[in-house]
């Protein structure tokens, strides 16, 4: 995830807007939900579904099927609750079925539109969502979003190994083109049986985790979320997790794990502004 | 156009399999002959670390590199040829023309099976490989959980539309039995890869459970049908290997 609270150039909306880069590990995490939690503080929220050949936010977030239109200032987001608003080409496909069968070129195109054509309005966070790799659409982005002070990426993974081994790279990627890392998210960490309640590692860390990965690393830790097919579930039906089981373990943890991210946030505004 | 590879008579049966991470089991069930692994996941190159192998290729007198072999299987990966944590930035372009070196400047020797193992979507690395291979199947692995289910139909219409057969469909991580009480958890879903399959006139190929020992396994380099061949789980991968082989075409005589 990045977040980056600088003016966001482009935006016909104008304003301050913060961009969010997320790493979303495709075969392992569906934590999409964090999202709500951001808006759920009451934040303005833009979410930008990179993940064009995968676009699964409009499904995750209960609003497929709905239409993208178009004003003079620009094509409006789907508004999910009126302080969140999206933006995924899953919008533009006559069914969310529909394959994109697309080359890096075409993608670049279409993320750009969405930066530069998009009338997100006054945001305080640009949460921008992507497909695990380092490819055309983690370039790109980064790319575009050059001219703002982008806060960080937040990286998610399983505890396992052969996961591990992509988030490193992920953050050498990171380390190149000097993106700040806010943390690492531990997904799918543990479940607990619904009958007997023994905790089983069914993605077992084999090699320390990403706990321990970022000890290495020195990256900042930021959580471990437990595999609680409610999620799963929630993501499914388009419901707010948070919303319909506030009590689960993993509701503590997602929304610790947003506070983290909005402290690294305001320091590092701070420190952008000291520094102007 | 059916493009030949120098050292081969006629292409062996080429099965992708879209989603990573999978095949390791698949080419390990398929020991009886002789198989080839491409791991065509150029971003995150997962073969080197399940099958156990490290190392640069060598190269042959004619200049194309040795794949490195574990399990009797015949590997080439990115993996190979990048330090390990280095990341892969490129752009379509240059990995179109890393997969097909990956493909072709490789002494593949006479295989009966090639293998490749395809990261999800359906952007450029599938274009390339379902437009410049003679693919003969493509299996598409799914957890039962929607928003994964809508990937998979991606994939199969994008197989669909490039004329790459679809052999079926298998539902990974379909259900975990609590080791201290047995109590079964369909914790990504129930069955939702076979009513995907339904809906699209699939055949479903195999139902594999979720796992500790299959995850441990793969991180350790040990495919789980070498290393626990009288598992379930191994009998598992056996059972939908057998169901693949019998919808492929028959491998010519291998020389080996």
């Amino acid at each position: 995830m990045l977040v980056s609270r600088g003016t966001f150039v482009g935006s016909t909306g104008g304003g301050r807007n913060t961009s969010l880069l997320s790493w979303n590990r495709k075969c392992s995490s569906r934590t999409t939900r964090s999202w709500r939690t951001f808006q759920a503080t009451r934040h303005h929220v833009a979410l930008l579904d990179a993940d064009m050949c995968g676009p699964s936010i409009p499904k995750i977030m209960g609003v497929e099927g709905e239409q993208v239109h178009q004003s003079g200032s620009g094509w409006s987001p789907v508004y999910v609750e009126e302080n969140l608003g999206i933006m995924s080409i899953g919008f533009l496909l006559s069914s969310l079925d529909d394959a994109v069968i697309w080359r890096g070129p075409k993608k670049n195109g279409l993320i750009k539109q969405f930066l530069r054509d998009v009338d997100w309005g006054e945001v305080d966070y640009l949460i921008v969502d992507t497909p695990p790799g380092t490819s055309d659409e983690h370039l790109s982005i980064v790319q575009y979003l050059s001219a703002t002070q982008v806060d960080g990426a937040v990286i998610i993974t399983t505890p396992q190994e052969v996961s591990l081994q992509d988030v490193r790279k992920e953050i050498n990627f990171c380390r190149k083109v000097n993106l700040p890392i806010i943390g690492v998210v531990e997904n799918m960490s543990g479940f607990v049986c619904p009958k007997c309640q023994h905790e089983s590692q069914i993605f077992p860390p084999t090699t320390g985790g990403a706990m321990k990965m970022c000890k290495d690393l020195s990256i900042p830790f930021l959580g471990k979320v437990p595999l609680d097919p409610r999620i799963g579930k929630s993501c499914d039906e388009g419901k707010s997790f948070l919303t319909e089981i506030p009590g689960s373990s993993a509701t503590v943890v997602y929304k610790d794990i947003i506070h983290r991210i909005q402290e690294h946030c305001a320091t590092h505004q701070s420190d952008v502004e000291a520094t102007a | 156009m059916a493009l030949l590879h120098r050292s081969w008579r006629r292409w062996p049966p080429v099965v992708a399999c879209h989603i990573t991470h999978t095949p390791a089991w698949i080419t390990a069930a398929l020991r009886a002959r002789v198989v080839g692994l491409l791991d065509a996941d150029v971003y995150g190159p997962s073969i080197p670390r399940m099958m156990n192998l490290r190392g640069n290729p060598e190269l042959t007198n004619s200049n194309l590199m040795r794949p490195l072999v574990n399990f009797g299987i015949v590997c080439m990966s990115m993996g190979f040829l990048v330090e390990e944590g280095a990341p892969v930035v490129w752009r379509g372009l240059m990995v179109m023309s890393a997969i097909e070196r990956l493909l072709r400047q490789v002494d593949w020797g006479q295989l009966d099976y090639l293998v490749i193992d395809m990261p999800p979507g359906t952007g450029d690395v599938q274009l390339s490989i379902s437009q410049n291979i003679p693919i003969s199947g493509a299996i598409i692995v799914s957890t039962p959980q929607d928003i994964a289910l809508l990937d998979a139909q991606r994939a199969t219409e994008m197989f669909r539309k490039v004329n790459v057969p679809v052999l079926g469909i298998v539902q990974n991580m379909s259900v975990f039995q609590c080791p201290k009480c047995k109590y079964e958890s369909h914790i990504f879903g129930a069955d939702g890869a076979r009513a995907l399959a339904a809906k699209l006139a699939l055949d479903v190929l195999g139902d594999i459970p979720l796992h500790l020992k299959i995850r441990e396994t793969s991180d350790k380099g040990q495919p789980i049908v070498i290393s626990h061949p009288d598992s379930s789980e191994a009998k598992a991968y056996l059972r939908l290997a057998a169901e693949v082989i019998k919808r492929l075409p028959t491998p010519c005589v291998s020389s080996g």
